[in-house]
């Protein structure tokens, strides 16, 4: 009995340290099969891709470069992104932190204008009733077509610029706020009304975080809208910037510059919508849809 | 006059033009330290008279009475225990009871009181050991447990419950109208629960409201239940007394006032 009861714990940590030794190469494999799994197709898509626009852009008079020759052509510009010689001749770095600087300004005030506004008309019915027609006519409004009126009215491209960036923006954010603070449910304003919250408390304890799922599907609409609309509005304002870098290129026959330029575009627009749907999972502790 | 008094009151509502009565003429007094439960067909304006306590609904006719103070608002000293716990998804437990603690303590006791007070009320329930999880990573029953917690947390002179365990299964239910009768004895809260479980109704109660069928529901009959306590469900499967009760809300609910077949 007694060398039993000896032996046994001394098998039972042998067993133990073999089974925690032995899966630590299959947990390696599998972990980097996983990774494979999501970079792999990707990958293949994206040379089988860059093939076909090589052997379709190689023959004589096709009308755009081959990647081959964007690469060629653009190879200053990819490995010198910092450079300024004074104007509006700078490298790709601080024509898009240009452009970015612009977006946050405006996106932010998109931000704090939509939730405000959507908060009030989820809430008051009269508000609802009084803006819902007015925001729905102006939604439909192309960025664009703001950049005239704003120009009539700031007489100065930048500031015209963030107008459209914040008008682009706006509507999405307040729209989704409005549905999210309509559907907070009856419960939490039962429960805040019997613990007797103020409306200040209501408004950040129970409102804010009950609408975050909506309110962070509007921001990332916004923030894809909002990077849609800068480019456009930076071709007709000109000055440093992206959009104003598109079409100098073009207007100098640059075709592989607009290229990479639009790759860059895509690339950042990408990161932008990442990022936010990375703070909605953050501030919304995982309940935002991604 | 009793400590909680519900005096001719009346309730209509209206929609489209159309004004209908749910409540007529609803007369209760309830006594201190006393658990009283509610029980009624669907429909029949129980939770509604439940709200009105609350103060979430006002009354169109007649007036609550607690502590000889009209009620007209909801407040802490009226806290409700909801049908579908009403935690907030995105707190945890402890913050979920901490909302209602820091708001109604304010000024009232220090923080390190607060925080004293959270973890004894979430002891009173036993859910210490799942104070920092979020509701959704807990069981219904849990959930329960916490809202109670959170409504005993606000020291409230009537507890409230809305059809507290009417979501769970029999044996979650069970384990926790024992847990419900073991605070109602150590603490001595006065209680309203609204039901539609009528052993549930005998088992806890000192004395059980039989509503009428609406609209226009009223109060049909108040039962007493003598039953001593502490009361043990096993003894009482025998029990004359028990049989009684539960013989007479059965023949009030399904022989005198059952619900017209269409409704049902």
């Amino acid at each position: 009995m007694s060398t039993t009861a000896i032996k046994s714990p001394i098998a039972s940590t042998r067993e133990r340290s073999d089974v925690v030794r032995a899966p630590i190469g299959p947990i390696v494999v599998k972990r980097l099969r996983a990774v494979a799994a999501e970079l792999v197709p990707p990958i293949v898509v994206l040379v089988l891709l860059l093939i076909v626009w090589q052997i379709l852009c190689s023959r004589p008079g096709a009308g755009l470069p081959p990647p081959t020759r964007v690469i060629d052509e653009t190879w200053d510009l990819i490995v010198h992104p910092f450079y300024d010689n004074g104007g509006t001749d700078k490298g790709l770095f601080w024509h898009i932190s240009a452009s970015l600087q612009r977006v946050a300004l405006g996106y932010s005030i998109a931000a704090v204008v939509g939730i405000a506004l959507g908060t009030l008309v989820g809430q008051s019915t009269w508000a609802m009733r009084g803006l819902d027609p007015i925001f729905q006519v102006l939604r439909t409004v192309p960025p664009l077509a703001w950049l005239p009126l704003a120009l009539a009215a700031f007489r100065d491209g930048q500031p015209s610029a963030i107008f459209v960036i914040f008008i682009t923006s706006v509507w999405p954010i307040i729209i989704n706020t409005a549905v999210g603070i309509r559907n907070i449910p009856q419960d939490y304003r039962n429960v805040s009304a019997v613990i007797r919250l103020n409306g200040f408390e209501f408004f950040w304890k129970i409102m804010i975080p009950s609408a975050a799922p909506y309110i962070f599907t509007g921001l990332r609409i916004g923030i894809g809208l909002s990077w849609l609309a800068i480019v456009a509005a930076e071709m007709l304002i000109g000055g440093v910037g992206i959009g104003f870098f598109i079409w100098d290129a073009w207007n100098s026959s640059k075709i592989s510059e607009i290229i990479l330029a639009l790759i860059y575009v895509g690339v950042i627009g990408f990161i932008l919508d990442k990022l936010v749907a990375m703070l909605a999972n953050v501030v919304t502790r995982g309940t935002s849809v991604q | 006059m009793a400590y909680l008094d519900i005096s001719r009151v009346g309730i209509s509502f209206t929609r489209a033009g159309r004004t209908s009565e749910v409540l007529r003429e609803v007369d209760l007094g309830v006594a201190k330290g006393e658990y009283v439960s509610i029980i009624g067909h669907s429909g029949c304006g129980k939770s509604t008279l439940l709200n009105i306590v609350a103060g979430l609904l006002r009354v169109s006719t007649g007036a609550v009475l607690l502590d000889g103070r009209e009620v007209n608002s909801p407040g802490p000293d009226r806290a409700v225990v909801f049908q579908n716990h009403s935690l907030l998804p995105w707190l945890t437990v402890r913050e979920n009871v901490a909302l209602a603690v820091d708001k109604v303590f304010a000024g009232r006791k220090s923080s390190g009181e607060r925080r004293d007070w959270i973890d004894a009320n979430l002891k009173l329930v036993n859910m210490t050991h799942a104070a920092d999880k979020r509701p959704s990573e807990i069981s219904g029953g849990m959930k329960q447990r916490v809202g109670i917690a959170r409504a005993l947390a606000m020291e409230p002179k009537v507890l409230l419950l809305d059809e507290p365990f009417g979501a769970l299964d029999a044996l979650t239910r069970a384990h926790l109208q024992d847990q419900v009768m073991e605070i109602h004895a150590r603490l001595g809260n006065t209680m309203i629960m609204i039901t539609h479980d009528v052993d549930e109704a005998v088992l806890l109660s000192d004395r059980i409201v039989m509503m009428t069928n609406g609209p226009s529901a009223t109060i049909g009959e108040v039962l007493e239940v003598p039953l001593p306590r502490p009361r043990r469900r096993l003894d009482l499967m025998e029990d004359p007394v028990y049989a009684h009760a539960r013989a007479a809300v059965i023949e009030f609910l399904y022989a005198r006032h059952a619900l017209p077949a269409i409704a049902a």
